[in-house]
């Protein structure tokens, strides 16, 4: 780092000067996260995709897009100190939540780390201008947790490529420009060692983005078929039969959106926590007439410690791996700590609603959000990695315990498989 | 674990390596025999290793090696916690801090300095008022008559009594509540002993008939106990969650090296994917334990207008997971958990008075919300 990069203090004076000029105040509820989402119709989130390719523009020119980016690719060169103090700053603020998953991690992450240097000129400067949005394909209708086992297939065909196959739980894919895309290239190999990873624009022939719905309605989700889509050799990131070394740091990038990546402006595609945040509970409480009750203060004092552990671990467990204290596995600590504390964050808020989140007025958000935030609530223990992988992560990894016995380290064509996985090319 | 500056892990290898060196666990078991298992001259041997001066300010004769005191005593609590260690570490921290903030220039002087050398130890009855109605630990009245207070009423429990100089009161006055700070042996006091979960600390009821002081023995202003208490309350819970982190450590290091090392059916406990999830949360539980009781210590050395919630948190979330974790070490251990021969105990009868001693997690989770709350009208 050299001398003259901008103290921290006086950077967030300055920052703090701008948003006041520049950014427009955070909307009360914009809860786009699944577990607070009320589902507002198709246009609307259309809206605010655009809107948030407006904010990002925003960001870019005011010099606050990539603050960790190196300059010659659009970015500021700055620190994650600098991030963290801009982040800090911007509470309050609107800002382009929505894209920072998968857009800046994992994607810009990974074009940093695996991109060729045209890749780089190409597609890091409109990133940060707002221009192009990502979506991740990563995980498949045959194996959530099991990313090795992508059955995707690409074929190559002199200087392109041919990839079919299908990919799952995509967030937010029909907004998206481009697509980082996981597929097998050799079959003949164990199965970590077959996979490369391709990257293409979403209207490229032979897309098909289809929505997925859920159980609270929500339609975030999507599921891509790929049928003869063709990209060019050029769009490949990392090496041929090397794509688990992306895949590596993908999930750890993924993992990062909790607390800790210094890509991510803000807290992450979590503006808030919608109905779970204390004072709104207290604000619930006080509706119900049950804010003296002792019992219902201590489900809110318990959901508010829980966020200020998990602020505070996010906070401890990224400045420990930065100087090295914890490796970079300890992020799985993070994820699982989200996870459980999300689905308790969920009983409490539909306990201490009662029969008004069972039946609520048409209309009323609050009591909406936490009657089907319930029903969806496991999704924080399996999106984005379960937690029983997190588990895994942390006790073998971490803890050094004995890895689980498995059946697949032969050649991927002979490896046993879920019926939907089953396409052998 | 809480260490963050060269200065920091000095203090925290001193005090491990010293530790180490005086209460190994075959002698922390035998101190549960002995009638006091407090040695004056091991303590003033800690003492001189920093353990009672950094809450303390230079100018009063003590200092902190970082500039946040209780930051540089997280590290000290926390290998209590993982030694089970026997001496009066969080009382005197609390009663010096007491004196230093509120004491008058008398106070500050002679038993200040008693504290901080080792000579001298507090015991202190933490007044649990989160919410009257329940569990009042003391309750002792105080009337001024002339130059003279007078103090009756019962303290229970109180830590560390029997071999304290210095014993700090909450009262109730006329003007509301204050703090004497009686020096023992006094006329008028008697100490009963109780029985305790604990080994290595001892727990007196304390009664006290007339006990006759001058007006100077009372801490800061007539009628300020209340305000006093959330500073106190905040070091208190602050040091507490930092022992319980500590004594997790040491079931946790156990566990994990008796998972490694026992065989059933062929394999090592450490393989079966049902073990490695418990131990994986646990570890979890751990990092996330000393992550908010580390964010507590800071928010409190810099003042923040949200330290109190902070800290109350570290107790609230830390009380509840520790012990259920050292409960679940003990299942991972099987029978032999349950036996006095092995360590596990005494580090769970440590969180059990860390837990509940000066507010249970339940307490400080009620605190959490009233503070909140108090924010929340202070906003608007």
């Amino acid at each position: 780092m050299t001398d003259d990069v901008i103290d921290i203090e006086e950077f967030a004076t300055q920052a703090r000067t701008w948003l006041a000029g520049h950014m427009p105040p955070a909307p009360r509820v914009s809860g786009s996260f699944v577990l607070t989402s009320t589902n507002p119709p198709e246009e609307l989130q259309l809206a605010r995709f655009d809107k948030c390719r407006e904010l990002q523009r925003r960001l870019f020119d005011g010099g606050y897009a990539g603050i960790t980016v190196p300059q010659q690719y659009g970015g500021q060169g700055l620190t994650p100190a600098h991030q963290a103090a801009f982040n800090r700053e911007l509470v309050g603020y609107d800002y382009p939540a929505e894209i920072q998953a998968s857009t800046f991690i994992p994607c810009l992450a990974l074009l940093l780390e695996f991109g060729t240097e045209e890749q780089k000129q190409r597609h890091i400067h409109a990133i940060l201008r707002g221009e192009e949005i990502w979506v991740q394909l990563l995980s498949e209708p045959g194996g959530g947790s099991d990313t090795a086992g992508a059955v995707t297939s690409a074929v190559r065909d002199g200087a392109r490529w041919v990839i079919n196959g299908s990919k799952m739980w995509t967030t937010d894919a029909r907004y998206g420009d481009w697509a980082m895309c996981l597929a097998r290239t050799n079959w003949d190999v164990e199965k970590h060692r077959g996979l490369s990873v391709f990257s293409f624009p979403l209207t490229t022939p032979g897309v098909d983005i289809r929505p997925i719905e859920l159980v609270n309605g929500s339609t975030e989700f999507c599921q891509e078929f790929l049928t003869d889509v063709v990209v060019d050799d050029r769009d490949r990131v990392g090496e041929i039969d090397a794509g688990w070394d992306v895949v590596t740091r993908w999930l750890y990038h993924e993992r990062t959106i909790s607390g800790g990546s210094p890509y991510v402006t803000g807290r992450g595609n979590r503006p808030h926590d919608g109905p779970y945040d204390a004072t709104e509970m207290i604000a619930t409480a006080r509706e119900l007439g049950t804010l003296t009750d002792p019992l219902t203060r201590a489900l809110i004092g318990e959901a508010h410690t829980l966020s200020l552990v998990m602020k505070a671990l996010a906070e401890s467990v990224t400045k420990k791996m930065a100087v090295g204290a914890l490796p970079a596995h300890a992020a799985a600590m993070m994820r699982l700590f989200s996870g459980t504390m999300n689905i308790r964050r969920a009983a409490i808020g539909l306990e201490m609603a009662g029969s008004r989140a069972a039946a609520w007025q048409v209309g009323d958000d609050t009591f909406a959000q936490l009657g089907s935030g319930y029903l969806i609530r496991q999704v924080s223990c399996i999106g984005g990695g379960t937690t029983e992988m997190a588990r895994n992560v942390i006790s073998e990894r971490l803890l050094g315990m004995p890895r689980e016995h498995r059946n697949d380290a032969g050649p991927f064509r002979d490896v046993p498989r879920s019926p939907q996985a089953a396409t052998t090319r | 674990m809480f260490a963050l500056t060269a200065d920091q892990e000095l203090l925290e290898k001193t005090t491990a390596r010293y530790l180490d060196s005086k209460y190994p666990s075959d002698h922390v078991r035998d101190l549960a025999r002995m009638r006091s298992p407090f040695n004056p001259e091991e303590w003033q041997q800690g003492a001189a290793l920093g353990w009672t001066s950094l809450l303390v300010p230079e100018s009063a004769g003590g200092g902190s090696v970082s500039g946040n005191g209780l930051l540089d005593l997280l590290t000290v609590a926390y290998q209590f916690g993982r030694h089970a260690a026997p001496g009066p570490l969080i009382p005197t921290n609390v009663v010096a801090a007491t004196l230093t903030r509120w004491g008058s220039d008398d106070q500050q002087r002679e038993p200040l300095s008693g504290l901080i050398d080792g000579s001298a130890t507090a015991a202190w009855c933490a007044p649990q008022r989160i919410d009257d109605s329940r569990r009042r630990c003391s309750d002792v009245g105080a009337q001024t008559s002339g130059a003279e207070i007078v103090l009756s009423g019962k303290l229970s429990p109180v830590e560390g009594a029997g071999d304290a100089s210095l014993l700090l009161v909450p009262v109730t006055e006329p003007q509301g509540r204050s703090y004497v700070l009686v020096p023992l042996p006094a006329k008028g006091v008697q100490l009963a002993p109780l029985a305790s979960v604990d080994l290595t600390r001892r727990f007196h009821e304390v009664t006290l008939r007339d006990v006759r002081l001058p007006v100077s023995a009372r801490v800061g202003q007539a009628g300020a106990g209340d305000s006093y208490d959330e500073t106190m309350f905040d070091v208190l819970a602050t040091l507490r969650a930092a022992e319980l982190v500590g004594a997790l450590q040491r079931c946790f290091d156990m566990t994990l090296q008796w998972a490694r090392d026992r065989y059933s059916f062929g394999r090592p406990l450490a393989s079966y994917q049902a073990i490695k999830h418990r131990m994986a949360d646990m570890r979890t539980a751990l990092e996330a334990s000393a992550a908010i009781t580390l964010r507590a210590a800071r928010a409190f050395g810099d003042s923040s207008p949200d330290a109190s919630v902070w800290c109350s948190a570290a107790v609230a979330y830390v009380g509840r997971v520790v012990p259920e974790a050292i409960q679940d070490c003990i299942q991972l251990h099987g029978g032999i958990g349950l036996t006095a021969e092995h360590d596990l105990h005494l580090f769970l009868r440590r969180a059990v008075v860390d837990t509940h001693l000066g507010g249970s997690p339940a307490d400080m989770t009620q605190r959490v919300v009233q503070l909140l709350e108090k924010a929340q009208g202070a906003r608007r």
